[in-house]
């Protein structure tokens, strides 16, 4: 397979994650604020979102004027990289890219996806009945997966897609562990807190049945970091990704070809031997940033031994800094007579 | 008063289904496609014409709006130039086919074959010995004036001594019936996947219309694309590696590039997935790489190889130019093909069949006046009004002056450009397209079309019997290029 088909497919996936994940934490998030922001307190809830998805910088600086425009800044802003918009569309803009490898259905769902979040229909939906919005979203990125899982190829493809969904999944849920850092610590503490987020991830049910008892950071952090039974556990992904990796390179898993293999294989048995006593003496924070650091070195490591291939060139080839603007605007003067 | 008004309507809808599809349709002064004159059906077009007349308006109608969404949904598309926002929009599809009978084809085939012989022996020889430069048959100041022209590539032979593979002349008839050719677009012509498309359009939405119609099927093309890129391969041992080379899917003909490489079961690949390494192209795969030995390119000369075109091109592959001179690699097209599509080249088409053919022309060219000629240049400006002047190295309908509908202030400012530039400039009589019942608001109406048929160079040359009929869907235009308003059409040859 090529390598930027490979490289297309897993983005493709990784952006309707992230736009999924996204739609989660938006939607808890503002149920939160009915409770407890009466009070003016929109900041105090509004800002470690925008600080665990890495983007407050560039909200500063796009709204200097405060807190106001975050729904908007997170959905439907196209300035923003990581909005559900600008993820559904960089989804889109991969899958048109590797067209001729999706099925006929896949293409259909995540065209009417993208066709969905540019509506005024959606628009609409965001002023009056966000609730709406977001269920629509959110079925729309199940039938996406539902899809791709039902027409896919257990091929090479297939591995890469699982790839970007996994890792991208294991990056936000260490993001949404994250949240209470940034919060006030008598809010940080409640077990208020502690249920939004198992509802930002799905797991509220799931957790229950298995750990009765209050909700509190220890335990939401056990489950969310180790539970191998539950598909959003940062354990259960790894697991995934280490299974991918190996599939696709043919080795057998327990040992290693590359760099990605080896680093997913460390990450998977630290997260299998691993004990929340540890994770409590680092502190949550400690070592959900450096999880994430591992996560991400894991993505590029992937994209050098798949997609660059630097063990076979010398160089790297000369791509010079070009905004994307400015090579849509070759690709499209190309004259076809 | 109620049932007066339904009676009434009632009447009108009568009168609406009584009215056969084709009944009242004026040909008009024009050669028509379908009509020797009003109410005067060609025998070619007899079965398919009856065909439709069986059916109701409505009928037609809801079955041309199922082409519309077959081709929506297929993502059949093209790209709005110069729109940053990428806007895809479907190339306008008439269900009425364009009719073409077994023995004007046989002209038309033997024409076009006699045609690309020619011209890639006239690129053969403009980037050898200029033979035809030495024995006065082209000046050679219009070879060095062509835009497209790569005098750094003489001497140099290409694999097969193939120059242009895929040849997509642009055909038209005038009033006398005579077949023209119009352009030949010898550098990446496109269009052939709505070639195949609109066949399959019409065979789904309209399968009764081929019951007993004798048409020759189109859908070889794909396997004669793939048959000649495997000709033209410069390596012998084993299956030799193919690939489409796109700019990306921002181009306007991306749905075309993914619909060929598919339908050859090749890969499409990018200028980044390409390296070039001692020479020799590879492709990067999560394999590694893997040696490239044919590339089927749709970017222009230019933007292929930054080392040597180009340098802020990222969307072409460094080394290729390199590989490709030390005979590693085939392109298809071959690079500097454009000299001999430039217009004022085209003037000497003629004169090469005969030069290097001993042959008379069987198509001929329309008319053509040269602006760097000063006896052209003085009837060119003495007859703007009449004259169609087109830039010599522009294609897509742009550039292009229709003296007899430009206003004043238009006709000055060519009348200033080609003082300005005339290597650039040449004059053409306006040729009145032949024209094709077409569809237009529920009722047929004449609309002027064109032909471009596909011609693949490899070991043999093969045309797929049939091309791209455009049609301009504005009443009176002439101009059928897909960015200034024109549809398009199947095109039917028929067997004996």
């Amino acid at each position: 397979m090529l390598s930027r088909v490979a490289n297309s497919l897993y983005w493709m996936v990784r952006y309707i994650e992230r736009a999924d994940n996204l739609a989660r934490l938006i939607e808890v998030n503002e149920r939160v604020l009915l409770d407890f922001g009466s009070d003016g307190r929109e900041e105090t809830f509004w800002r470690p979102i925008i600080a665990s998805t890495g983007d407050e910088e560039l909200y500063f600086e796009l709204n200097p004027e405060g807190l106001g425009s975050v729904v908007h800044f997170l959905t439907s802003d196209r300035r923003n990289p990581n909005s559900i918009a600008s993820c559904i569309a960089q989804g889109r803009e991969n899958a048109r890219m590797v067209r001729d490898q999706l099925s006929e259905s896949l293409w259909e769902e995540i065209n009417s996806l993208y066709l969905f979040v540019n509506s005024d229909a959606s628009q609409r939906m965001l002023q009056s009945n966000r609730a709406d919005y977001f269920s629509a979203l959110r079925r729309g990125t199940f039938c996406f997966h539902g899809i791709a899982s039902g027409t896919t190829l257990r091929g090479e493809a297939w591995a890469f897609m699982e790839l970007g969904r996994y890792l991208e999944r294991a990056d936000k849920t260490t993001r949404f562990l994250d949240v209470a850092h940034f919060l006030p610590p008598e809010y940080a503490d409640s077990s208020d807190h502690w249920i939004s987020i198992l509802k930002s991830c799905g797991a509220l049910d799931a957790y229950r049945s298995l750990k009765p008892g209050p909700v509190d950071r220890s335990g939401v952090a056990e489950f969310l970091l180790f539970e191998k039974s539950f598909p959003r556990s940062v354990a259960y992904c790894f697991d995934r990704i280490d299974e991918c990796l190996h599939r696709i390179s043919g080795t057998p898993r327990g040992g290693y070809e590359n760099s990605a293999e080896r680093l997913a294989g460390k990450l998977v048995s630290e997260l299998s031997y691993g004990t929340l006593e540890e994770v409590m003496e680092k502190g949550l924070h400690a070592y959900l940033d450096q999880l994430q650091s591992g996560i991400n070195d894991v993505g590029g490591e992937v994209f050098d031994t798949y997609v660059l291939l630097p063990d076979q060139l010398e160089t790297t080839p000369a791509v010079e800094v070009t905004t994307v603007s400015a090579v849509a605007a070759w690709q499209m003067e190309q004259e076809q007579q | 008063m109620l049932s007066r008004h339904l009676a009434h309507a009632m009447l009108k809808r009568l009168e609406v289904h009584a009215r056969l599809m084709f009944q009242g349709y004026e040909p008009g002064k024009f050669y028509d496609e379908m009509f020797s004159s009003a109410g005067e059906v060609r025998t070619s077009c007899s079965d398919v014409l009856e065909k439709f007349e069986k059916m109701t308006d409505d009928e037609f109608e809801r079955r041309r709006a199922a082409c519309d969404e077959h081709f929506l949904r297929q993502g059949v598309t093209f790209t709005v130039y110069h729109d940053d926002r990428g806007t895809e929009r479907i190339f306008p599809f008439d269900p009425v086919p364009r009719i073409i009978p077994a023995d004007e084809w046989e002209n038309l085939e033997a024409g076009l074959t006699q045609r690309i012989i020619a011209l890639n022996l006239f690129l053969h020889d403009i980037y050898h010995d200029q033979q035809i430069v030495k024995d006065g048959v082209v000046p050679q100041y219009h070879i060095d004036g062509a835009k497209h022209y790569r005098p750094e590539f003489r001497g140099m032979d290409v694999p097969g001594d193939i120059y242009i593979h895929i040849c997509g002349s642009d055909l038209i008839r005038g009033d006398d019936g005579q077949f023209y050719v119009l352009e030949d677009n010898g550098r990446c012509p496109s269009g052939a996947s709505y070639l195949l498309e609109n066949r399959n359009a019409l065979k789904r939405a309209f399968p009764e219309i081929f019951s007993g119609s004798r048409v020759r099927p189109v859908d070889t093309y794909p396997t004669e694309l793939r048959k000649m890129l495997h000709h033209v391969s410069p390596h012998r041992e084993g299956d030799p590696v193919c690939v489409l080379l796109t700019p990306g899917c921002y181009n306007s003909a991306y749905f075309e590039h993914c619909y060929l490489a598919r339908e050859m079961g090749i890969e499409i690949v990018e200028g980044r997935d390409l390296v070039v390494v001692d020479d020799f192209v590879y492709m990067r795969t999560t394999k590694g790489l893997v040696r490239v030995d044919v590339i089927y390119r749709r970017i222009d000369d230019d933007f292929i190889d930054p080392t040597v075109f180009r340098k802020d091109s990222v969307l072409g592959v460094p080394g290729l130019m390199r590989a490709y001179r030390a005979g590693n690699v085939a392109l298809a097209n071959a690079v500097g093909t454009g000299v001999a599509d430039d217009k004022v080249i085209y003037r000497f088409v003629p004169d090469m069949i005969r030069y290097y053919l001993s042959q008379e022309p069987i198509l001929p060219n329309v008319p053509t006046y040269l602006a760097s000629e000063d006896e052209d240049r003085k009837f060119m400006l003495d007859h703007l009004p009449e004259l169609v002047v087109k830039a010599a190295n522009e294609s897509g309908g742009y550039g292009m002056l229709m003296g007899p509908t430009a206003t004043k202030a238009e006709l000055e400012e060519f009348r200033k450009r080609i003082e300005a530039d005339p290597r650039n400039y040449i004059g053409q009589p306006v040729v009145s397209l032949s024209r094709c019942p077409t569809s237009c608001d529920g009722m047929m109406a004449g609309r002027h079309v064109d032909l471009r048929p596909y011609i693949i160079y490899g070991s043999e040359v093969k045309i797929v019997p049939g091309g791209l009929t455009r049609v301009a869907l504005r009443e009176g235009s002439l101009v059928v290029n897909s960015s200034q308003g024109g549809g398009s059409k199947d095109t039917w040859v028929l067997r004996d």
